[in-house]
């Protein structure tokens, strides 16, 4: 009621004050925006500096070649550990990989229908899974009909973990490819399985490699679905079929142990395990630019 | 009328009912046997994914049978857990993992929309990518190395510089009583909100993306200033996907595991207090798990995993559907790493 008996005077001097609160506020906001921004890139160095400084001192011969220690002794590496996250997650490739790039190809070929949507419907469902429920899944389905745990397991469990993840990159990259090309290579009178698998798949094939790259990235350092599979091993193992060490449960029990040379050794493998998988996301970011710059 | 120029009436082709007939419309993709063999090899393999997750519901529910038999609905507020005597609620766990993911949440964010509307609205072009990059690589680092940087480094920051004056502002609240011991509510909450910041950041981030330039510069237009036009045009036209990304969020907070089970205490208790340990579903399958010695404790276990599945699948479905409706069809997020 007040305000529409204001005279032009007093509007246009709260109209100038106004302006300027406005102004502030603008650039009070513009502040506080790029200080989260700021906060959040904080927390990376943070922690990739607290990993270098705690863990690069304890990365000598010694730790790349030996198994460890007996429990409280001093020395020993993680031999063991780094050939077990190499074998498990191998066999999570072996088993994720075809049947995630074959789900996203289907997806990307013939995913219009009703299954395709149930399908893109269950691997977003199962991209929120816990791993950790996953991990028990496992177990029951794998560990308690075989009798033990084995690496096998927990290869599996990793792979249950990377196939929704790789089906939607790749059903997504491959979406990328120009139809026009699609339409050139059955014009030549290509049949449809060979235009998908000799012109498709060849031109995404970097954005299929980069979605591998992730999937693998993401699995690489898992430890949940690892606790009632792999399970984790003292000595040294190859055999699939028997328990096996990983980096990441090699960290989960030396973090939580109460020995001092436990803990040196947990930032030194840390270090390894997040090298690894930022050598596999920045490669993964190499190629999706390759991919990108190509379309 | 009758004098308009008309096209010639092409005269009919000789013999044109002799020509041969198109052949009859052939149906997409089973034209040929490479053909068909390529699209049952695909059908075959996108079919693993539905059964793998039928697969996982059944064993499940059958695993957990006996301690849903048992215990029935009660299971979910009663707060007894005895092994030995057979007794067994999930109350606490429950109260733990919802305390610890929305404290999570509270911090993230305002974090995490931060990052988000700075990368999309103010930041100059150059910044963008690399700055997006590395908010996004925290979500690569693996979960058991948020929990090791918990144990030796967050924890201890806290109980020098964050616990005490936090005690003394608010120390006369209910939530702040007790004994800091360092492994906590609080601490879980902290690396949670780390872990989770890089989701909501690039989920949102592309849902900022998707609204269309001409909200910005109509605000403008009318004499906006650039956070005007942000807060009055851009989020409001987001809003949804924006829900959608922050319950993306929820649903990856409710089902962390090592890093919440290496700093949160691992104690069956409901406290009010964010200084006293607290526990999660997924704390207590990972702890507990190999330690279940009788049928029950395990079945009840199951159970445990069972309503963490049920509330997942439900938060993320929530938040699918939230996000579809901004950014229509696309798999929104999985560009993020």
């Amino acid at each position: 009621m007040s305000t529409g008996a204001v005279t032009a005077g007093t509007v246009d001097a709260r109209g100038g004050a106004r302006r300027l609160r406005r102004r502030i506020m603008s650039g009070v906001m513009t502040g506080v925006v790029c200080a989260l921004c700021f906060i959040a890139v904080l927390a990376l160095f943070l922690i990739l500096g607290d990993l270098i400084r705690k863990g690069a001192s304890s990365l000598d011969w010694n730790f790349f070649v030996k198994n460890p220690a007996p429990a409280g002794q001093a020395g020993g590496g993680v031999a063991n550990a780094i050939v077990g996250t190499a074998i498990i997650v191998g066999l999570a490739s072996v088993i994720g990989l075809p049947i995630g790039i074959g789900t996203g190809l289907y997806l990307a070929e013939f995913g219009s229908g009703r299954f395709g949507w149930i399908v893109r419907f269950v691997a977003d469902v199962m991209n929120g899974t816990p791993s950790i429920v996953v991990g028990i899944f496992a177990w029951t389905w794998l560990v308690k009909p075989m009798g033990h745990f084995s690496a096998l397991a927990g290869g599996v469990s990793l792979a249950v973990l990377m196939i929704p993840m790789i089906a939607r990159t790749s059903e997504e990259m491959i979406r990328l490819v120009p139809h026009s090309l699609r339409e050139a290579a059955l014009a030549l009178g290509y049949p449809r399985w060979r235009t998908s698998l000799h012109v498709i798949v060849r031109t995404a094939l970097a954005g299929i490699v980069t979605g591998a790259l992730v999937g693998v990235a993401r699995i690489a350092g898992e430890t949940a679905p690892l606790l009632f599979t792999a399970l984790g091993n003292l000595n040294f193992s190859t055999n699939v079929l028997q328990p096996m060490q990983a980096l990441s449960l090699q960290i989960f029990t030396y973090a939580t142990g109460p020995f001092e040379d436990w803990h040196r050794l947990a930032w030194a493998a840390a270090l390894v395990l997040m090298g690894l998988v930022l050598v596999l996301a920045l490669s993964a970011r190499w190629a999706i630019r390759q991919y990108r710059a190509g379309r | 009328m009758t004098a308009l120029p008309t096209e010639p009436v092409p005269a009919p082709l000789p013999f044109e009912d002799q020509l041969p007939t198109q052949p009859e419309p052939r149906r997409r993709g089973v034209t040929n046997l490479g053909d068909r063999l390529y699209q049952a090899t695909l059908s075959v393999l996108a079919l693993m994914l539905p059964l793998v997750l039928a697969t996982l519901v059944g064993l499940l529910i059958i695993n957990a049978g006996p301690s849903l038999k048992r215990f029935g609905f009660h299971f979910l507020w009663t707060s007894v857990w005895d092994p030995v005597a057979g007794e067994f609620g999930a109350a606490p766990m429950i109260f733990g993992t919802v305390a610890s993911s929305f404290l999570a949440l509270l911090l993230a964010v305002p974090l995490s929309l931060g990052v988000s509307v700075f990368l999309t609205e103010f930041a100059p072009k150059w910044l963008r990518a690399p700055v997006a990059f590395t908010v996004e690589l925290l979500a690569a680092i693996p979960s058991v190395v948020y929990g090791l940087w918990g144990i030796f480094v967050l924890i201890p920051f806290l109980r020098t510089f964050v616990v005490p004056p936090l005690r003394h502002v608010l120390g006369w609240t209910p939530f702040l009583s007790g004994v800091f011991y360092g492994n906590s509510l609080l601490a879980g909450a902290v690396i949670l909100a780390i872990m989770i910041v890089p989701y909501i950041a690039a989920v949102s981030r592309e849902v900022l993306l998707a609204v269309p330039s001409s909200q910005r510069e109509a605000a403008l237009g009318m004499g906006a200033t650039r956070w005007e036009a942000v807060w009055t045009a851009v989020i409001p036209y987001g809003r949804a996907g924006l829900i959608g990304a922050v319950i993306l969020g929820l649903g990856r907070a409710l089902g962390e595991t090592m890093a919440v089970t290496m700093v949160i205490g691992n104690r069956h208790d409901i406290g009010l207090s964010v200084l006293g340990p607290a526990y999660t579903m997924a704390a207590a399958i990972a702890n507990e798990f190999s330690e279940a010695t009788t049928n029950l404790y395990l079945s009840a276990l199951f159970e445990v995993g069972l309503v963490l599945f049920v509330i997942t699948v439900c938060v993320n479905a929530l938040a699918r559907l939230l996000i579809w409706q901004v950014a229509r069809g696309t798999a929104v997020g999985s560009r993020a790493l």
